[in-house]
């Protein structure tokens, strides 16, 4: 049994322009000592998801399972939940200066999550804790350290406060939601290094959400991409980054410059992502898809199996065998697409390879 | 590059902020040294992308090159006039010729005014065009940037990040400047959008012949857009010249370890690469550390390095340009990490 289990969860919000449906319909496992890196823009759920997890999104309609070690987290009951954030699961929020209180010294906020949830631990000795926390998330003086305040530490030392917070009950699963995208890439570089070391001695289970497509390739073992509240595709890390399936997957991987495409142009994703109130009909990618097909236009594409390894997950209507970025995948998807292109699929694609002309071409 | 290619020419600039004691008298009790004798070169044309950490002085250059902040030392030379510390009337031409686009496309816009105003902002600043010309105008550069010109009257809260910061652009081109600062334009958009901006960018200055002081601390977006690139470290240079052997051979180990921190979207290349770690955060640059400013952190230092400032030079082997400002600067195919992916780091 894997330590997290969610199957077919929907978060929506009413709100006075209509239903936001910020998740439709997620399953995923974790398996302990994991980790798994969501990846998606803003707007695609990955926030919503984790956080529905420990249940820090009220006003949400939830439906939908995601059963952790044996219960149920979404049918819990309040006090139930209360004793698993923090304690079971820890989250690690992007902005590290906005999650430190900044009027209480860094040491104190880590005894008080201590003390809460366990009444018996003495203050000296969750100050003791505090101070071998903050020295092994590698802070130096921690003796010192654990009596300043938020504002004396610089941001990636902030994060690392973060982290010692994250870890002070021994959690089984920790999120961290964008730890490293308000930091430097050096400061990043320390910060990853430093989860995956501490998630190399304690078998904790990770889940990282991130846009970065290179904070997932440096330490994630499976990956899960998102689009309008949906995992458009789900493999190994290996195969999201060199046998990519979803055309979305595909258009980030090409979007972002790198060192082999360094000279000549970039290839974007047209368009905008949707609007989470008012969903296209059938694949919500179909609008931005240079692969649209008619059927995408009415049916929303299961997240069906690639490949034979059974973890490689797509929700695309493109033969399975029609994954990676080589020229032989290319001209699948092309022969795919040519015989089941008609009418209103034909004039979507004309749009979008209209939409290319007009923003790259004319002049003043 | 010879003075006719040159488009704007940083000489040795300085900019020191006073820190005032809190009492009546406002004591100055110290400088936070920003930008400590900075030298550059814009070319015609070219896109100079300048990297570095937060607080390494970046935003403060450009500030400095834009006019719209007085340097302590230094000058600015713009096609061979010297724009240092103009008065605000000698300044007024210099400021049609030079633009910027922000980071943040939601702050940079206000949110009270309608778009067509706020493209057309620069033409009443300097008296030029009114009524149906000025409209007409606005809607050309709107369409040019890839809005829709029917959006004319709306507000930017209507937009989405990628097409507010399409707005700045056409903000920015409005006047036809020939130096645009962009700073930090897309980092915060997402990656799909962000490459629409880029390409953007790009086709603008292949239209317009248009140049670029372009600032970003993602490495790879800087290497994907500029000619030549500069890399800062508290205030310096430490390593600058054409974008490939920059990239290709660095010698500072500052732009070594800066390099190969960068997240790689390439699992495999992720994996085989070499990695340096550096320890430490950035220090203030208020107390600047003595000698080579990054010493403190540099797994390469020796006693000379804390003694004795290293001069931006061009090194043995290097290609007309290349300059690094380093006593030892790192070989070709040299190792020096001191903390790799298997051992524990070291403090932060």
């Amino acid at each position: 049994m894997s330590l997290l289990e969610v199957s077919d969860l929907r978060v929506s919000f009413p709100t006075a322009d209509g239903l936001v449906q910020a998740v439709r319909g997620v399953s995923f496992n974790v398996e302990a000592g994991q980790t798994l890196g969501i990846v998606g823009e803003s707007g695609s759920g990955k926030t919503v998801l984790t956080q529905t997890l420990l249940r820090l999104t009220p006003g949400g309609e939830i439906t939908g399972k995601a059963v952790f070690n044996g219960t149920d987290l979404i049918s819990m009951r309040d006090d139930q939940i209360r004793k698993i954030r923090g304690a079971e699961i820890s989250v690690i929020f992007q902005d590290p200066l906005t999650s430190l209180h900044p009027l209480y010294k860094v040491g104190w906020q880590i005894a008080e999550m201590i003390r809460n949830h366990d009444r018996s631990v003495s203050k000296s000795a969750a100050r003791e804790r505090a101070v071998e926390l903050l020295a092994r998330v590698g802070i130096p003086q921690p003796r010192q350290r654990v009596d300043e305040y938020p504002h004396q530490f610089s941001g990636g030392m902030r994060q690392r406060a973060m982290i010692a917070m994250a870890l002070s009950l021994s959690p089984k699963m920790i999120i961290a939601d964008e730890p490293t995208t308000a930091l430097d890439a050096t400061v990043q570089a320390q910060i990853l290094d430093l989860l995956l070391d501490l998630q190399r001695e304690s078998d904790t289970a990770l889940i990282m959400i991130t846009h970065d497509l290179g904070v997932v390739a440096d330490i994630a073992d499976d990956v899960m991409v998102m689009y309008a509240g949906r995992a458009a595709e789900r493999a190994t890390k290996h195969d999201i980054f060199y046998e990519p399936h979803h055309p979305y997957t595909k258009g980030l991987l090409e979007s972002i410059p790198n060192s082999s495409a360094a000279v000549g142009r970039l290839k974007p994703i047209t368009g905008q992502p949707p609007s989470l109130i008012n969903l296209p009909s059938g694949c919500k990618f179909h609008p931005r898809c240079a692969y649209v097909m008619d059927r995408c236009l009415t049916e929303e594409p299961p997240l069906a199996a690639v490949g034979d390894n059974g973890v490689h997950r797509s929700a695309c209507f493109l033969p399975a065998s029609a994954a990676g970025l080589t020229g032989e995948a290319e001209e699948l998807r092309r022969q795919a697409v040519g015989s089941h292109r008609h009418g209103d699929a034909a004039e979507v694609a004309q749009a979008i390879a209209d939409s290319v002309d007009t923003t790259e071409g004319s002049v003043i | 590059m010879s003075d006719d290619d040159a488009l704007v020419r940083v000489d040795n600039l300085v900019k020191h902020f006073p820190i005032r004691s809190g009492g009546l008298l406002g004591r100055t009790v110290g400088q936070v040294q920003a930008v400590d004798g900075v030298s550059l070169t814009i070319g015609r044309g070219q896109t100079l992308g300048l990297v570095g950490e937060t607080g390494c002085g970046k935003s403060t250059l450009a500030r400095c090159i834009a006019g719209l902040i007085p340097v302590t030392a230094g000058s600015v030379t713009f096609e061979g006039h010297d724009i240092t510390n103009l008065s605000r009337r000698a300044m007024q031409p210099y400021r049609r010729e030079i633009q910027m686009i922000f980071q943040d496309p939601y702050g940079s816009l206000n949110p009270r005014r309608r778009v067509g105003s706020i493209i057309g902002e620069p033409f009443a600043v300097h008296n030029m065009l009114s009524g149906t010309a000025r409209k007409t105008k606005v809607q050309e550069l709107m369409e040019r940037v890839g809005l829709n010109p029917e959006h004319f009257n709306r507000f930017p809260a209507e937009f989405s990040g990628g097409q507010r910061q399409r707005i700045g652009v056409a903000r920015a081109l409005a006047l036809q400047p020939k130096l645009i600062i962009c700073d930090e334009p897309v980092s915060a958009l997402d990656v799909s959008i962000q490459a629409q901006v880029l390409n953007l960018l790009a086709d603008l200055q292949d239209d317009f012949g248009l140049s670029y002081l372009f600032i970003a601390h993602d490495l790879e977006v800087v290497r994907h857009v500029s000619h030549a690139v500069t890399v800062m470290y508290l205030g310096r240079i430490a390593e600058s010249g054409p974008k490939d052997p920059v990239y290709d051979a660095p010698r500072h180990p500052y732009t070594n370890a800066l390099l190969s921190a960068v997240p790689s979207a390439d699992p495999e290349a992720a994996a085989s690469r070499q990695r340096i770690i550096l320890t430490g955060d950035v220090p203030s640059p208020i107390n600047p550390p003595s000698g080579c400013r990054f010493h403190p952190r540099c797994p390469k230092a020796q006693d000379l390095c804390s003694q004795q400032e290293p001069l931006l030079e061009v090194k043995a082997g290097d290609p007309p340009g290349h300059e690094t400002a380093c006593h030892f600067p790192v070989a070709q195919g040299e190792t020096f990490a001191r903390a790799g992916r298997a051992s524990r780091t070291g403090t932060a």
